[in-house]
């Protein structure tokens, strides 16, 4: 912290809002003795949702006008790059010679990717006819950034048929039942898998430590402290490195190939330092590229990691492949709102399911901590925008408080330490002491929801083409639970690997082509949309505009 | 919004003017920067972004992840996005959790000349030195629960006197640790024998067939289980 504003600050906060921190703790120990208020019912969760959800502005979607889901509505800033042309030009690539051939090219980096590349070498398919290609490095993803835990049915008091039930009812019945019946079903495979990779889950005298989730109905969130995806995709990457796998990182895909069939035939990509492009030919081509938090729908911030630029979505949808419930997108009820330095950054919803409650400016409860993410975030949004009772900072952003002392309150000191040590790290970068003071919160965009359409077996509808994790759609319908996003990278990382092996075993891909990217293009021009917008973008651009105007570009 | 308070920072030797308060990612990016590497989570999780520096009148170098320090006035900042550091491969199930088995795969451990200088660059307050000390006597659970919330950006390993390769090291400790002293529970065992069972299966494919006021019915009736510590 720098001395010009650690000046102004008392342990972090300044002192408009110290003042509010002293309401919320004048009202701590009657609100920890009445515990947390209900519930709300249907009728009041569709009421928040269509008064205060995001998605619920009808003004800040389109409907998309060529490809698969033409006329379907989609945020502005997912339309805009999927009615754009393409970066490469396709008679410029010499297709003729691929510069590698291989069974299998995984598309990505993170924890679909690497679960998928795990899967196809054990169904069969020797190291050396896999490729991982990833955008940053194997595993700077979202995958490695999850904190709270990993769903899973996996107790004698639960039942995937009670998973399956939280799952849809959370969703708004907008699911598709085949892939939650499969998410639910592979829980307690896939725990019982990272058990064997020798990943550390948090046990007591030898048991899960499991807890509630918003939304669910049993607890089975298992954890590894905060660090449940940094464990996890730390210990699968070694995985992949024992195994030998080869990976190329700040290699992205641009374009998917084509076969004369219609058929996946593997990739172009680029390699980020050279600029020059590879040419992959592959039998099998997996999809598992993540989400599109970096493209900041509605200018909000966001949790997601810096490659986080929804390049999966554009390149299958050139390909012919479905989007669904694009409509649809994750805020997390609590990213961080204060300080600005760490704006939009993920607080973790165990930090709610340990006991912290949301409480508006005057120090007064105003919503059940674990409603499902959508209600939570509604919300928190009302309460600062309808009802005027948010804590505004310096920086003119407002936000509640999550009373995080609440957490040492009811399991004891030392818990926050213990069990949410990255949170505590991460306040405590910037002086703040969350076993001491609340947090400020506000809803941050964290992930998205929908995305290629895909079958039980992790099929798209481009045959040769396979999608996990976060680029694929259906799973999680119109509305994401804690703790299923872990489990939809495994779950659905581990099948697109077997079903990508068992095709490639017996298709071989012929010539690759890029006709399809003409086509997408003539579709483009005879929708009318001229524009100079190029896709996928790979990276975002957070340099300053006053830069960027003064740029001249002589060694390009 | 109020006005922003400049101050001037030092990039590769290059002077610029960056805004207070605002992370050295943050401000590297207002200066101009555009990351290809050096970029990955945002939020200090994923190690790319490990960051070298030293405060203006200081000769000491300091280290942090660019992502989650703020700027100061006059630091001399850059980064080290990637560590070339040689992992040992093996095969999890094959390995024998004696006391030496970390010292075959590392050897380099036995060099360790406690300077402590690991610890002093870990942007996440790991007791790092402790951990290979706890490694070289072959306590698996000791470098586990010390190296836990290792971030594996590789900070450590570039400052080793000994180049001792640590984040491998004690990422190769917490897995074998996890297979040879904390047991899978028993519930998870019958959880998964009833699914080979197809029990489960059954029940699913009953809610499969129910349209949406039958699946509402049975949200509504859902009996929400106690908060609870154990399972």
């Amino acid at each position: 912290m720098s001395q010009a504003i650690a000046g102004q600050l008392q342990s972090g906060y300044p002192a408009a809002m110290r003042e509010s921190i002293a309401k919320v703790e004048a009202t701590r120990d009657r609100r920890l003795k009445e515990g947390p208020r209900n519930a709300m019912s249907a009728a009041q969760r569709t009421q928040v949702l269509q008064e205060w959800h995001p998605d619920y502005k009808a003004d800040k979607k389109r409907a998309i006008q060529v490809g698969p889901s033409k006329g379907e509505r989609m945020p502005h800033e997912v339309a805009d790059l999927l009615e754009a042309y393409p970066v490469v030009n396709p008679r410029k690539i010499d297709l003729s010679s691929p510069d590698i051939e291989v069974q299998i090219l995984i598309l990505g980096g993170g924890g679909a990717a690497s679960v998928a590349a795990l899967f196809a070498h054990e169904e069969g398919i020797p190291t050396k006819d896999i490729l991982m290609v990833s955008k940053l490095r194997h595993g700077d993803c979202n995958s490695i950034m999850a904190q709270g835990g990993i769903q899973a049915a996996d107790r004698e008091t639960d039942s995937p048929a009670s998973h399956y039930i939280d799952v849809l009812g959370g969703g708004h019945y907008t699911n598709n039942p085949e892939l939650v019946k499969a998410l639910v079903n592979d829980g307690p495979l896939m725990i019982d898998w990272h058990e064997k990779l020798g990943a550390l889950y948090d046990k007591v005298d030898g048991q899960y430590l499991e807890a509630h989730g918003g939304g669910t109905s049993r607890r089975r969130m298992h954890s590894a402290k905060d660090y449940t995806g940094m464990e996890l995709m730390r210990v699968i990457r070694d995985e992949v490195r024992n195994v030998g796998i080869p990976v190329i990182e700040f290699a992205p895909a641009v374009e998917l190939l084509l076969d004369k069939q219609g058929h996946a035939a593997g990739a172009v990509l680029t390699n980020l330092e050279t600029e020059e492009y590879i040419v992959v030919k592959a039998n099998a081509t997996v999809l598992a590229t993540g989400g599109f938090g970096r493209l900041h729908i509605q200018g909000f911030p966001t949790t997601n990691h810096y490659g986080a630029t929804a390049d999966g979505l554009i390149m299958a949808y050139r390909a012919g492949v479905r989007l669904i419930d694009m409509d649809s997108v994750q805020y997390h009820p609590t990213g961080v709102a204060y300080p600005a330095a760490i704006l939009g950054q993920l607080a973790t919803e165990k930090l709610r399911n340990q006991g912290a409650e949301p409480v508006n400016a005057h120090g007064d409860s105003f919503v059940f901590p674990l409603e499902p993410r959508d209600v939570e975030s509604a919300a928190i949004i009302r309460e600062c925008y309808g009802n005027n009772n948010g804590v505004s900072t310096p920086s003119g952003i407002r936000g509640v408080w999550l009373d995080t002392p609440m957490i040492d309150a009811i399991h004891g000191k030392g818990t926050i330490k213990k069990r949410l040590a990255a949170m505590w790290m991460m306040w405590h970068r910037h002086d703040i002491d969350i076993t001491v003071d609340p947090a400020l919160v506000f809803p941050t965009l964290h992930y998205q929801n929908g995305g290629v359409e895909i079958d039980a077996d992790a099929r798209t509808s481009v045959p040769g083409l396979f999608a996990g994790g976060e680029v694929a759609g259906g799973v999680h319908g119109k509305n994401r639970l804690m703790g299923n996003s872990l489990l939809d990278y495994n779950v659905f990382g581990r099948r697109a690997g077997i079903s990508a092996a068992k095709w490639a075993k017996e298709h071989a891909a012929k010539s690759p082509t890029l006709k399809h990217i003409e086509a997408f293009s003539a579709d483009l021009e005879s929708a009318g949309i001229k524009t100079d917008r190029k896709a996928p973008i790979i990276l975002p651009d957070y340099r300053r505009e006053a830069v960027l105007e003064r740029r001249l570009r002589i060694l390009t | 919004m109020s006005e922003e308070k400049m101050m001037q920072i030092f990039i590769m030797g290059k002077a610029y003017d960056v805004p207070v308060g605002v992370t050295i990612m943050d401000a590297m990016e207002y200066a101009g920067y555009r990351f290809v590497r050096g970029a990955g989570c945002r939020s200090g999780f994923c190690g790319a972004c490990a960051t070298v520096y030293r405060k203006e009148g200081e000769y000491r170098l300091e280290f942090a992840l660019a992502c989650q320090e703020m700027v100061e006035e006059g630091m001399h900042l850059t980064q080290l996005p990637f560590t070339p550091a040689p992992r040992s491969s093996y095969v999890l199930s094959e390995l024998d959790a004696d006391e030496n088995v970390l010292l075959q795969h590392y050897p380099a451990i036995a060099r360790c000349v406690s300077c402590n200088t690991c610890t002093k660059a870990c942007p996440q307050d790991i007791e790092v030195m402790d951990y290979v000390q706890a490694a070289l006597r072959g306590d698996l659970k000791k470098v586990s629960e010390l190296s836990f919330d290792c971030i594996q950006c590789g900070l450590c390993s570039m400052r080793c006197p000994a180049d001792i390769k640590h984040s491998h090291l004690a990422q190769m400790a917490r897995r074998l640790y996890a297979v040879t002293q904390s047991p899978e529970p028993d519930h998870l065992k019958t959880r998964m024998s009833e699914l080979a069972e197809g029990i489960h299966e059954v029940q699913l494919d009953a809610l499969m067939k129910m349209n949406l006021d039958e699946l509402k019915k049975q949200y509504a009736a859902r009996v929400i289980e106690a908060e609870g510590e154990e399972s």
